[in-house]
C-alpha cells in the first residue's frame, strides 16, 4: 500500500512507537512566540531543566503584541527575549526585525519538505505548504519540543482534496479555502491533514498554498500539506543553493515527499473551483460561507488587511491595485499590517504603501495586535469588520464585535463601498470597466 | 501521581468551553497560579457562583464535549491550580482532553447515559468520589448512596499520568 506525504514524513521522524497508534517524531523546528512559551520557559525553569534540546531549531519571535502594550505583554516579550539570549538562539526576531510568525518563519527559509514542525499556536498548519508536517501544540507539548525535540501525535489520517478547474479572474486561494471549509465543516477534517492537490494547487504560488494551508484547522485539520515542487525548489533556492548543485537536484531529492499514486486516503474530494466566486463569511463559525454578491447590505466600521492568512506581498499588491486612484468611504477606518519587515519594505519599494495611505488607510508595523483582538485594530461592541484573516469567532477582535472574513481584493472594494463590496466594482486603473 | 480523590463538582452542562473555563483575557497571565481565582468566571450556568462553588471541590463531573474552542492549555491549569485532577464528561474536545493527560491529570469519558445516571442519583447531594486508578474505576458515594464505575484509559494515557505528565513521561524516555 502507497503512503501519503504525512505517513513518510511520519516515517522518517520516528523515534519511539510506545504504545498502539502513539508515534514519537523527532522535530525538525520547535517554533515560539510570547502568547503561548513564557509559561513553558518559567516552567522549566521551575523544574530546574532550563535547557534547549537544540538551539538552531528553536526559532521565536514576538509577534502578537508589539511593541508592547502594556506591563503585562511587556513582561510576556521579556521572558521570551531573555530566555533567546540565554539558550544562544540566534534565531530569535524582536523589535524591528519580527513579523507574523507565519509569514516570517517561511519567508526565512526555515521550512522545507519534508520537515517537522510544532508551535504553540493553532496556525503553524501554514507550513504544510512546503511539504512539511505542522502542528498547532498545547504549552505542554511545547515545552517537551523546547526540551527534548520530540512530540507524540496519532498517525494521522489525510484527506485528499483536488482542486480541479481553473480559478477565475478575481477570485484567490482565500475564496478557495473558504469554500472548501464551508463543504467540510468546522469538524470536517478533525484528526486528519488535509493534503490539496491537482492543477490548481500546482498552479499556485507558495504565497497562495500558505494561505491554503494556513485555515486546514478552520475545518478542525491537523495541518494542510501541499507536495513540493518546482515552485516550491524557486520560493526556497536562495536558502538551499549550497546544498544541491542545481534546482533539478533539488526538486529531485524533494520528490521524496509527494504521495504514492496508491496511497490511501481517508477520503478523496475533488472540487471544482471554475465556478467560484468571490466568497465572505456570515457569522461566528468559519464555515458560514457564502458569495460576496449576496452580503453586499452589510455595512462595515474598519477593514483589515494582514494576519499570516493574508499580509504578504501577493496580498497587498492585490488589494492596492484596487485601492490605486480610489478612496476608502469616510465611515470606515482602514488598517494594513505588512506581515513581515520584507514585505513591509518591498510593499514601500513598490509603492503600495503611498497608495494605501493616499487611499486613507493607516499602515502599522508587522503584528498580529488586531486578528486576534489584543492591539493595533480592536473592535468595539456592535462595530464590523471586513478582515483578510482566519477567525470570525465570537469576540474574535473585539468583545460584542463582528469579522466577516475575505480576501485581500475583497477587503480593498469593501473599503471602498463601506460595505461588503466585489472588487470586480472598481477595475484596475487604466483597464476596462 | 497527582490526588484523584475528593469532593464532586456537578456542572450540568454540555459544550462548556474553554473560555468559560478561564477567559482570554488572563492570556497575558504568565504565572499558572495567575488563573486560579478566575477559574470557570464566565460560565453560564443557573446556581453556579464563580469562586464560591468551585471551594473544596476536587472532581468535576460534567456532561458532553467539555473543554471545547481554544487550544488554550490555561484550561486545564486553572483547574490544576484550585486542586481540581479529574474531570468525568461524556467527551471532550481533543486538544483539552490530550492537554489533561499532559499534566498528568485525568480527563475520564463515561457513555452519555451512565453521566445520566450519575447527575440523577448524586448532583443534589455533598459527594465524594474515591479513585482507583490500579483498578481502573472510582466510587461515589453520598448519604449513604454508593456507586462503583469502571473506566477505560488507554495504555499512554495511563503512563503520561503515572509520570505525572508529558514532560516527566518524555524525560524518562528520550
Ligand atoms: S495573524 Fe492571527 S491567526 Fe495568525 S498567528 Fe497572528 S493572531 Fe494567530
Amino acid at each position: 500500500m502507497g503512503r501519503t506525504i504525512v505517513e513518510k514524513i511520519f516515517d522518517d521522524h520516528r523515534i519511539d512507537n510506545p504504545f498502539e497508534d502513539v508515534h514519537v517524531i523527532r522535530l525538525d523546528v520547535v517554533a515560539c512566540h510570547e502568547i503561548t512559551t513564557p509559561i513553558a520557559i518559567n516552567d522549566l525553569v521551575a523544574r530546574g531543566k532550563d535547557r534547549v534540546f537544540d538551539p538552531d531549531r528553536i526559532k521565536a519571535v514576538i509577534d502578537h503584541v508589539t511593541p508592547a502594550k502594556d506591563s503585562k505583554t511587556a513582561a510576556q516579550g521579556k521572558i521570551l527575549r531573555d530566555w533567546a539570549r540565554r539558550q544562544g538562539i540566534r534565531d530569535f526576531f524582536d523589535i524591528g526585525r519580527n513579523g507574523v510568525c507565519h509569514a516570517l518563519f517561511p519567508e526565512k527559509g526555515f521550512i522545507r519538505p519534508g520537515y517537522t514542525a510544532i508551535m504553540g499556536d493553532s496556525h503553524t498548519c501554514t507550513y504544510g505548504a512546503f511539504g512539511a508536517f505542522a502542528a498547532g501544540v498545547g504549552t505542554t507539548d511545547l515545552e517537551v519540543g523546547i526540551l527534548k525535540g520530540v512530540c507524540a501525535f496519532r498517525y494521522p489520517e489525510t484527506l485528499r482534496i483536488n482542486l480541479n478547474g481553473r480559478l477565475p479572474t478575481g477570485v484567490f486561494a482565500k475564496d478557495v479555502i473558504l469554500a472548501v471549509i464551508a463543504r467540510l465543516g468546522v469538524g470536517g477534517a478533525t484528526n486528519k491533514v488535509i493534503e490539496f492537490g491537482g492543477p490548481v494547487t500546482a498552479a499556485m504560488t507558495m504565497e497562495e498554498r500558505m494561505t491554503l494551508c494556513n485555515m486546514a484547522i478552520e475545518a478542525g485539520g491537523t495541518c494542510g500539506i501541499c507536495a513540493p515542487d518546482a515552485t516550491t525548489v524557486d520560493y526556497l533556492w536562495e536558502f538551499i543553493q549550497a546544498e544541491y548543485p542545481d534546482r533539478d537536484k533539488a526538486l529531485e531529492s524533494f520528490s521524496a515527499y509527494q504521495p504514492d499514486a496508491d496511497a490511501d486516503y481517508a477520503d478523496v474530494i475533488d472540487h471544482d473551483v471554475s465556478g467560484l466566486e468571490p466568497m465572505v463569511t456570515f457569522g461566528h463559525k468559519p464555515d458560514q460561507v457564502k458569495p460576496v454578491a449576496a452580503m453586499t447590505d452589510q455595512k462595515i466600521d474598519q477593514v483589515y488587511i494582514g494576519s499570516c492568512t493574508n499580509g504578504r506581498i501577493e496580498d497587498l499588491r492585490v488589494a492596492a491595485a484596487v485601492l490605486k486612484g480610489r478612496t476608502i468611504a469616510p465611515r470606515v477606518r482602514g488598517i494594513v499590517s505588512p506581515a513581515t519587515p520584507k514585505v513591509y519594505r518591498q510593499a514601500m519599494a513598490e509603492g503600495l504603501l503611498s497608495i494605501f495611505m493616499d487611499a486613507g488607510f493607516c499602515v502599522t508595523n508587522p503584528t498580529c495586535g488586531a486578528c486576534l483582538g489584543m492591539s493595533n485594530g480592536v473592535l468595539a461592541e456592535g462595530e464590523v469588520c471586513a478582515a483578510t484573516t482566519n477567525r470570525n469567532f465570537n469576540g474574535r477582535m473585539g468583545i460584542g464585535g463582528m469579522v466577516h472574513l475575505v480576501s485581500p481584493a475583497t477587503a480593498a472594494a469593501s473599503a471602498i463601498a463601506g460595505h461588503i463590496a466585489n472588487a470586480d466594482r472598481y477595475p484596475a486603473e487604466g483597464a476596462q470597466a | 501521581m497527582k490526588n484523584f480523590s475528593g469532593n464532586v463538582l456537578f456542572l450540568d452542562r454540555s459544550d462548556i468551553n474553554t473560555d468559560e473555563i478561564i477567559p482570554a483575557k488572563y492570556l497575558t497571565e504568565i504565572t499558572k497560579a495567575a488563573m486560579g481565582p478566575h477559574l470557570l468566571e464566565d460560565l453560564c450556568l443557573k446556581g453556579f457562583v464563580p469562586g464560591k462553588s468551585t471551594r473544596d471541590k476536587q472532581v468535576v463531573i460534567t456532561r458532553a464535549n467539555f473543554g471545547c474552542g481554544s487550544s488554550r492549555e490555561h484550561a486545564p491549569w486553572a483547574l490544576e491550580t484550585n486542586g481540581i485532577h479529574v474531570v468525568i464528561a461524556a467527551s471532550f474536545a481533543r486538544i483539552f482532553r490530550q492537554n489533561m493527560f499532559n499534566c498528568g491529570m485525568l480527563a475520564l469519558e463515561l457513555p452519555e447515559a451512565q453521566i445520566g445516571t450519575l447527575f440523577d442519583t448524586f448532583a443534589a447531594f455533598e459527594t465524594r468520589l474515591e479513585m482507583d486508578l490500579a483498578d481502573s474505576a472510582f466510587t461515589l458515594a453520598a448519604e449513604g448512596r454508593r456507586e462503583r464505575c469502571i473506566f477505560e484509559i488507554s495504555p499512554f494515557d495511563r503512563a503520561l499520568v503515572e509520570a505525572g505528565g508529558w514532560v516527566e513521561y518524555a524525560d524518562q524516555h528520550y
